[in-house]
Parts: structure tokens; sequence; C-alpha cells
């Protein structure tokens, strides 16, 4: 009861922040202003849902409530692949396969890097101070990475990379928006309709193989799965460390349930809901471009910190 | 049955299990004993195929163990481990719920809940069956976890010291449980340190040391003054009491 009614709340805010980020001070011709704002609401949404299924989802596989892709550096690992992918092609050369090309390409890096690095990874790794450690070390590997490589890209070409230290939820590439809203929702459908499955494989990887889960197998598809979301989130918005975090923290609260049936849509649900919430709070009422990846991100390093001194504690 | 043939494991590179060939009877209950360390739990989770071997067949009715597809295996073979962590907060209920998981997939029928409850009222958990694991004592959780295995309703039940934490009466009810299966034509494979405990329920016994196998056979032959001296290296008497052969260390 207490997870069906925060789900019908979630939804019901998400509907009331979406209505008003499309009408809030709207001028002129309104078929104009609901197509612009339109298709920037549903870039919103994508990364919304795309972040909260691949934490989830990560959660779950990973057996801890701290860690998320984009701590173990998942989106360093993309933005990585996008520099390389510039390098060895030249900007032109990224410039000429397009947009939709150049990210099934870099979607098809991280999907091959995060299976190599993170499925070793998830299968031994019960320590979890020192799987924060791994991720913290990817993090900044691939980021040393990713600015070297970038500096040794022709400045001519250096346009094409989007990396930066912080997400815009401001510009978002455009073209990309509707192929990465289909891809998303694609996979959201796929990851619950193994809801079931999610749930028995939270219990663990041993307790799971006693109750006929091919553990390992479903790991690597649940893996690439989530490289496929951070890669969705990444490409549209950049790096987002401790949203995720954020909305699982909040999910997990609110829910009062471990079954994934419920976790998945409220998370994606709270996820959307603050995104949109504050990306209208921001630009709409207090007319503050670039804020909202700050406090976000803000917020969400402070649960962070609060999940890592409770766990001191316990 | 289960077969083993020449099975060894290792661990960590270190090999932990050397040339284990036991053949462990359908229908009967064997009871796993021998020193800490000897390798008792790695040979059950090797048998439970959360363990791969080195080397070596286990067989299970003749089957190769290996050309059990998952799912097939979770129907036939239910295990309980020394080590249960469980991550999510769950209840009692919803833990011997996931017991049915392998027949129904996570969509409980009336007879899965009806199977849930069984267990539930055998391991004389129904007063906690809604309570949060975490607000369980040590015996409770143990009881719960044993009523999930029970609910998975396999032809061949692994418990690891299923006894670990358990009162004298509940310890009575789970190996009189553990006989029960054993007559109803299942194979069950304890891990016991209590010897007495051993002689008075198993058929069969399999005694370990240092990752081989030490002694083999049934009860009486097994669990004798001589062997077990030999086994733990310390002095043990067998004495008779009321008909019963009970372990003494003195
Ligand atoms: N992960 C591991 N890596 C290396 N060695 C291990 C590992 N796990 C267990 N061992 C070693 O393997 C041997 C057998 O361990 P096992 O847990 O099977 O013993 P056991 O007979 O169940 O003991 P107990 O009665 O204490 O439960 C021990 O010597 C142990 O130290
Ligand atoms: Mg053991």
């Amino acid at each position: 009861m207490r997870a069906a009614s925060a789900l019908i709340l979630a939804g019901l805010a998400l509907a009331v922040a979406c209505l008003a980020y499309l009408s809030l001070g709207a001028r002129g011709d309104w078929g104009f202003v609901l197509m612009f704002r339109g298709a920037r609401l549903v870039a919103l949404l994508t990364v919304a849902l795309a972040v909260a299924l691949s934490t989830m989802v990560f959660q779950t596989l990973a057996a801890n409530r701290i860690l998320t892709p984009a701590i173990m550096g998942f989106d360093a690992l993309f933005l990585l692949g996008q520099s390389l992918l510039v390098f060895t092609l030249s900007g032109v050369g990224v410039a000429a396969l397009g947009a939709y090309v150049t990210f099934g390409l870099e979607t098809a890096v991280m999907l091959l890097a995060a299976l190599l690095l993170f499925g070793t990874l998830l299968r031994r790794g019960q320590d979890i101070s020192r799987m924060i450690l791994t991720g913290i070390v990817f993090g900044i590997l691939f980021r040393s990475l990713t600015q070297l490589l970038n500096r040794m890209i022709d400045p001519n070409e250096f346009t094409m990379i989007q990396s930066a230290a912080f997400a815009r939820f401001n510009n978002v590439p455009e073209g990309l928006t509707w192929i990465t809203a289909g891809l998303t929702v694609a996979v959201g459908i796929w990851l619950m309709s193994k809801h079931r499955q999610l749930d028995v494989m939270a219990l663990g990887r041993a307790a799971s193989m006693t109750l006929g889960v091919d553990h390992d197998r479903q790991t690597r598809r649940l893996l690439a799965a989530v490289a496929l979301l951070v890669s969705v989130s990444t490409a549209l918005v950049g790096p987002i460390v401790f949203f995720g975090l954020l909305v699982s923290a909040l999910a997990h609260g609110l829910a009062g349930s471990w079954r994934h049936a419920v976790l998945l849509p409220l998370s994606a649900l709270l996820a959307g809901c603050i995104l949109v919430a504050s990306q209208t709070l921001f630009e709409r009422v207090l007319h503050l471009q670039t804020s909202v990846a700050v406090v976000i991100e803000a917020l969400g390093g402070l649960v962070f910190l609060a999940m890592i001194l409770r766990r001191r504690k316990t | 049955m289960i077969e083993t043939r020449a099975l060894s494991v290792a661990l960590s590179g270190k090999p932990v299990l050397a040339d284990i060939s036991v053949a462990l009877p359908k229908g009967r209950l064997t009871a796993l004993v021998g020193p800490n360390g000897a390798g008792k739990s790695t040979l059950l989770m090797t048998l439970g195929r959360l363990l791969e071997p080195a080397s070596g067949d286990i067989l299970i009715d003749g089957r190769d163990l290996r050309a059990v597809p998952p799912r097939e295996l979770a129907l036939q073979l239910s295990i309980l481990r020394q080590e249960g962590a469980i991550g999510p907060r769950l209840t009692v209920r919803d833990l011997v719920s996931f017991g049915r998981y392998p027949h129904s997939h996570g969509r409980l029928t009336a007879a899965d809940r009806l199977e849930v409850q069984r267990a539930i009222d055998r391991l004389d958990l129904a007063g906690f069956a809604d309570r949060y694991l975490d607000t369980l004592s040590g015996g409770q959780k143990q009881r719960a976890q044993i009523a999930m295995v029970l609910a998975q309703q396999t032809d061949v039940i692994l418990l690891d010291e299923p006894l670990n934490n358990l009162d004298l009466a509940h310890a009575r009810r789970v190996m009189r449980i553990a006989r029960e299966e054993a007559d109803a034509g299942r194979t069950v494979i304890v891990v016991l340190h209590d010897l007495t405990v051993a002689a008075a329920y198993a058929d069969h016994v399999v005694a370990m040391k240092a990752g081989r196998v030490a002694a083999e056979g049934p009860s009486e032959e097994v669990i004798s003054e001589e062997v077990l001296s030999r086994l733990f290296e310390t002095d043990v008497s067998v004495a008779e009491v009321g008909g019963r052969r009970v372990v003494l260390t003195l």
C-alpha cells in the first residue's frame, strides 16, 4: 500500500512538474513554445530514466546501495571513448559520420570496456571500500587519459568533444534526443520485464545461483544495459556523478519495499520529478541558467557522505 | 544418489580438496563430519555447483552435474550455506517465498503459498512470519534460512551446519525434519559438528580431514572411538546410553 501510494504521488508530482516546465513564463506562439520545450522535456525525462534505472540495476548487481555507475567511473569511461574516437578518426572524420553513428560507436566502445573492466570486478568484489576506491581510481584514470588525448587532439577538432566537469542540462544535443529516448524506453521495458529476476539477484550471487538464475550471464547482460543507459545520459548532458545516488536513496526510503516492480518505476518517476522541477525552478523562476547541475550534484554528494558516515557507525 | 569421482577443488589457487571419491546414497541422510578447515563446506558448495572443481566429476543419478542447466538444477538441488548474509530487508515470509522461485519464477500460486506456510510451520516460525529478518535472533534467522531451503522441495538437500545457533529443542526439530525428508526418498547431506547427533540421525557418514576423505561408511562403522580419535587427533570415547551412541571428549 505504501509502495502504491508512493508511486501515485511521484507520478502526480512528475505530471505537475512537466506542466510547469512547459507552461511557465511562455510567451508568443504556443505551438512553437510547446514544440521547443517539448523536445527538451523529452531529453530531460530520458536522462532521468537512464540515470535512475542504471543506478538501481547497478546497485542490485553490486549488492550495495552506495555504489553507482557514475561513482565507479562509467561516465568517465564514455567520455574517454568519445575522445578516443575523435583522436583516431580526427574531428572531420567524426563530423562526417554524423551524430547517430558517432553515438553508436561511442556506445559500442563503452559497452566493451564496461564489460571487460566491471564484469570481473563485480564478480569478485564484495569488499565495498575496495570497490569505491577502485571506482575512484578508474574515474581519475579515465579522466586523465581523456585529458591527455584532448591535448593531443588538434585544437580545431577539439570542439567536437563535449567533456565537461559538470553536467549541462540546458544545451542538450538535439539530434540525439529521439533516438536516445527510444533506446532508453526500450531498455527500461526490458529491465521491467526482468523485475522478478532482479529481486532474486539482489540476494547475492550464491543465493541466486541456488535458485536457478545463471548469475554470471545475467550480470553481463544487465551490465551491458547499464552501460547503454549511462552512454545515453552522458551523451545528452555530460557526466552526472551523484544524481543517481540521490534518486536511489530516495526511492529506497519512500518505497519501503525490496521489489524491483516498485523500485524501478518509483526511482524513474522521482528522478524525472527532481530534474524537471529543479530545471523549471532555476531556468524559469530564478533565471539561473547553469546552477541546476551544481545544486543536484551537491545534494547527491551530501547523501553520499551521509551514507558513508552512517555505515561507519553501524 | 550423488557420486564424486577423484574430485579436487582449489580456492584462490590453493588446493583445498584432493581426490574426493564418495557415493552419497539416495533416500538416506548422510552426515559430513571432520575438524574445522577439513573442507566440508567446500565439498558441499562444489556439490551445489557454487564452486567449480579443478578436476574430477560429480554425478547426480548418473548424470554429469555440469550438464544440468541452472533452472533445472534449482529444481533438483537446494543448499543451505554456512554464511548466508541476506542483502535486502526481507520478512521471513518473503525469504521463504524465494524458495519457490525455481518453481513459479516469482509469481506465487496458491499451491506455492501453501508450501511456504508449511515450511514456516515446520520450522516453528509461524509467530515470526511477518517480522523482518534483521529483527530476529541468530537461531530464528537460521531457521528461516532452513525453511527457505525446504520450500524449494528438491530431491537433493545440502545443509551446511544447520544446527548453528539453534537451541536443543529446535536442533532436534531440524534433525527430525532432515530425517523425514530422507525417509521421503530425498538425498539429504548435512554437515554436523555434534557427533552424537550424527550417530543418532545419520545412515551414512563421510569423515573428512585436510581436504581428503578420512573414512566413509554406515554410521555404526565411522562413529567409533578409533576412527574419531584419529580424525580429530584427540581422545574420543563412544558410550552407549539407552541404546544410543554418545560421543564424549573429556
Ligand atoms: N576463499 C578461500 N581461499 C583460500 N582458502 C580457503 C578459502 N576458503 C576456505 N579456504 C580454506 O579451505 C579449507 C577448507 O575450508 P572449509 O570452509 O571447506 O572448511 P570446513 O570443513 O567447512 O570448516 P568448518 O568446520 O570450520 O566450517 C580451509 O583450510 C580454509 O582455510
Ligand atoms: Mg564449514
